[in-house]
């Protein structure tokens, strides 16, 4: 049997005690390159940041490999959504995947020549090589993602969480994002991404969890991305039409 | 200079300095505010923490005093957390109540407390160097210079050893958590440091004054530069020029060094508002015009590219058809034409290749937004500067 990368168990996350998660139980194996799809508000991005640690849970626990999250930081990347931050904050696209590297430096050490290669490496992946010394206002919000998806790289985890990458992104951007994606797949990484756009399911992903507060299902796309769970998902009929 | 004069600038200066640096990053986390609170609900802290030391420069008073100004924060969140209320307004009601407490301490203690409310409010540099600190009977210095010098020697030291921490955590929070680096304790950290240096200003400076120090610098420096690192060192300068310089305009002026040193920095920010080469007033609305001239330029290229017929290329007709309010046409012909992107024989204006092949390129770039082609545009024209 396949290694179990994520597993979730019992795990319910509150905001002012209303339950925006109740009760999920997921695993996700290793290798998949999978969707976290639901209506907004089902608690998607929650679900993304109770693994990460970022949001406490009021019940339940979440293992990476086995063991906690804290202990297996190093395994994990994070893209939070481009709308978390403040784009006008004085930094370059350079220093920003740099920061992917603070986490195997730890506090106060500094990062040197090593991690300014690596970084310039992930650049250069994503095409963004070009404008390492822009201010990162400069960039557009293509641009930005990539310089988001270059931090990820740069941390060369196991277990890759996006939230949202291609929101807001031109259709070459899209497509660069998934031909990486797809690529760390075939490494052998873990990718979970939450996603909008259920036309690009089928073609994008092999994995999928539908989520609206509680897990309605997970598994292969082939197997369970139908009309059915859609509807459970959404409550409205939905009709997607599966290229087989 | 008398050594008295020297001592004071060098104060200024300090307080400057250890204003500027937690101010820096207090304004990129947009929580200038709290520094407000900070500073004024620090004053409990300091009236009971004198009650106690009987020392206005006693250790134990400042570090009592700065955990008032934590205990601002913490309430502060504590009242936005219930959701009932915006941040703002809970500053509006964390910060008044504790200042009322101080103020209600010092005029019920008036007697024993040699402080007042005009000095805490403005503070006074011209006494601080005839408080000496004597060490075995030496004269050491000024003990205010000693107080703010240690706070600024943490201060920087603090800085330099979680720069990297504090960058991340104030850019992406949530990117911070994830690597590992606590951004509760980071900005708890912040929020002390700012909480001390507000109490080690707070005598020279008073309360209302040491919010502008900490936040007018690091506000103007923002408009200059688009690097942290620059951005500390400018905030840094404009504190220190606008310490020195204020002590000389109230030495000119005989008046308050502490407004004359916060005049000072408005002035500096306003100058730098309006000329800062690319976020002032002035180049924005410089850019804003060039960019209108520009759309104007291209729709005009753009509508020679699709008219062959002669009439529609009527300098006349330009005129009449494209109907520009705030552009007049001879301005967008004449840009033309200085680019060399069009002739005009006989009243009928032509495209160059130069001008067609811009045409195409911008029309290229407008519809599917890949950058890399028009990068050599970029340098003369603004409208494709993002």
């Amino acid at each position: 049997m396949e290694k179990i990368a994520v597993k979730i168990d019992d795990l319910t996350v509150a905001y002012n005690y209303k339950p925006v998660l109740w009760d999920i139980d997921l695993e996700i194996p290793e290798g998949v390159l999978m969707a976290i799809v639901g209506p907004n508000g089902a608690g998607k991005s929650t679900l993304i940041k109770s693994i990460l640690g970022i949001l406490k849970p009021i019940a339940g626990s979440v293992s990476i490999y086995g063991k906690s999250y804290e202990k297996q930081r190093s395994l994990v990347a994070y893209v939070p959504q481009k709308g978390s931050v403040d784009w006008d904050f004085p930094t370059t696209a350079l220093d920003v995947v740099m920061m992917g590297t603070y986490g195997s430096l730890g506090w106060i050490k500094r990062p040197r020549q090593k991690e300014k290669k690596a970084a310039l490496e992930a650049l250069e992946k994503v095409g963004m090589l070009p404008f390492k010394n822009r201010q990162i206002s400069q960039l557009s919000g293509g641009q930005q993602q990539r310089i988001f998806l270059a931090r990820a790289l740069v941390q060369n985890a196991s277990i890759y969480f996006m939230d949202e990458p291609f929101q807001g992104v031109d259709a070459t951007t899209e497509i660069a994002i998934i031909n990486i994606l797809k690529e760390l797949r075939k490494a052998g990484k873990t990718v979970i991404v939450v996603h909008h756009d259920l036309q690009t399911v089928p073609e994008y992903f092999d994995w999928v969890t539908f989520l609206n507060v509680k897990k309605i299902a997970t598994g292969p796309v082939k197997d369970i991305f139908n009309d059915d769970n859609l509807t459970k998902t959404y409550g409205i009929n939905y009709k997607v039409s599966i290229q087989e | 200079m008398s050594s008295a004069q020297i001592e004071i600038q060098l104060i200024a200066s300090l307080v400057a300095i250890a204003c500027a640096i937690p101010g820096t990053f207090l304004v990129l986390r947009k929580m200038a505010m709290i520094s407000d609170a900070i500073s004024h609900s620090i004053l409990p802290g300091i009236v009971i923490g004198f009650f106690i030391t009987h020392d206005l420069n006693s250790p134990i008073l400042i570090l009592l005093a700065a955990l008032t100004g934590i205990i601002t924060v913490i309430l502060v969140e504590y009242i936005q957390k219930t959701g009932l209320v915006k941040e703002d307004t809970a500053i509006g009601l964390v910060f008044p109540a504790l200042f009322s407490i101080g103020v209600i301490l010092i005029a019920k203690n008036a007697n024993d407390v040699h402080l007042d409310v005009d000095a805490v409010l403005l503070g006074e540099l011209a006494f601080a160097p005839f408080d000496r600190l004597m060490i075995s009977g030496v004269d050491v210095g000024p003990k205010s210079l000693w107080i703010i010098g240690s706070i600024l020697l943490i201060t920087v030291s603090l800085l330099f050893a979680f720069f990297k921490e504090l960058k991340v955590s104030t850019f992406d929070k949530g990117l911070a958590a994830s690597l590992g680096f606590s951004p509760a304790i980071i900005h708890y950290g912040l929020m002390s440091v700012s909480s001390i240096t507000t109490v080690g200003a707070f005598d020279a400076v008073g309360a209302i004054l040491v919010v502008a120090l900490m936040i007018a610098p690091a506000a103007t420096a923002y408009l200059l530069t688009t690097d942290l690192k620059k951005m500390l060192g400018l905030a840094i300068g404009f504190g220190m020029f606008s310490a020195i310089a204020g002590y000389w305009v109230a030495h000119w002026l005989d008046a308050s060094i502490a407004g004359s040193i916060t005049t000072v920095l408005g002035l500096l920010f306003f100058l730098v508002y309006l000329f800062a080469p690319s976020k002032g007033v002035i180049a924005v609305l410089y850019k804003e015009k060039q960019q209108r001239i520009e759309v104007s330029l291209l729709t005009f290229l753009l509508h020679l590219k699709n008219h062959n017929e002669e009439v529609e290329r009527h300098v006349n007709h330009l005129n009449e058809h494209i109907n520009w309010q705030k552009v007049r046409s001879k301005t967008v012909l004449e840009l033309a034409l200085k680019n060399n992107m069009i002739i005009i024989n006989d009243s009928i204006v032509s495209l160059t290749e130069k001008g067609d092949e811009f045409t195409s390129l911008a029309i290229d770039y407008i519809i599917t937004n890949e950058d890399s082609q028009i990068e050599g545009m970029k340098d003369d024209f603004f409208l494709f500067r993002g």
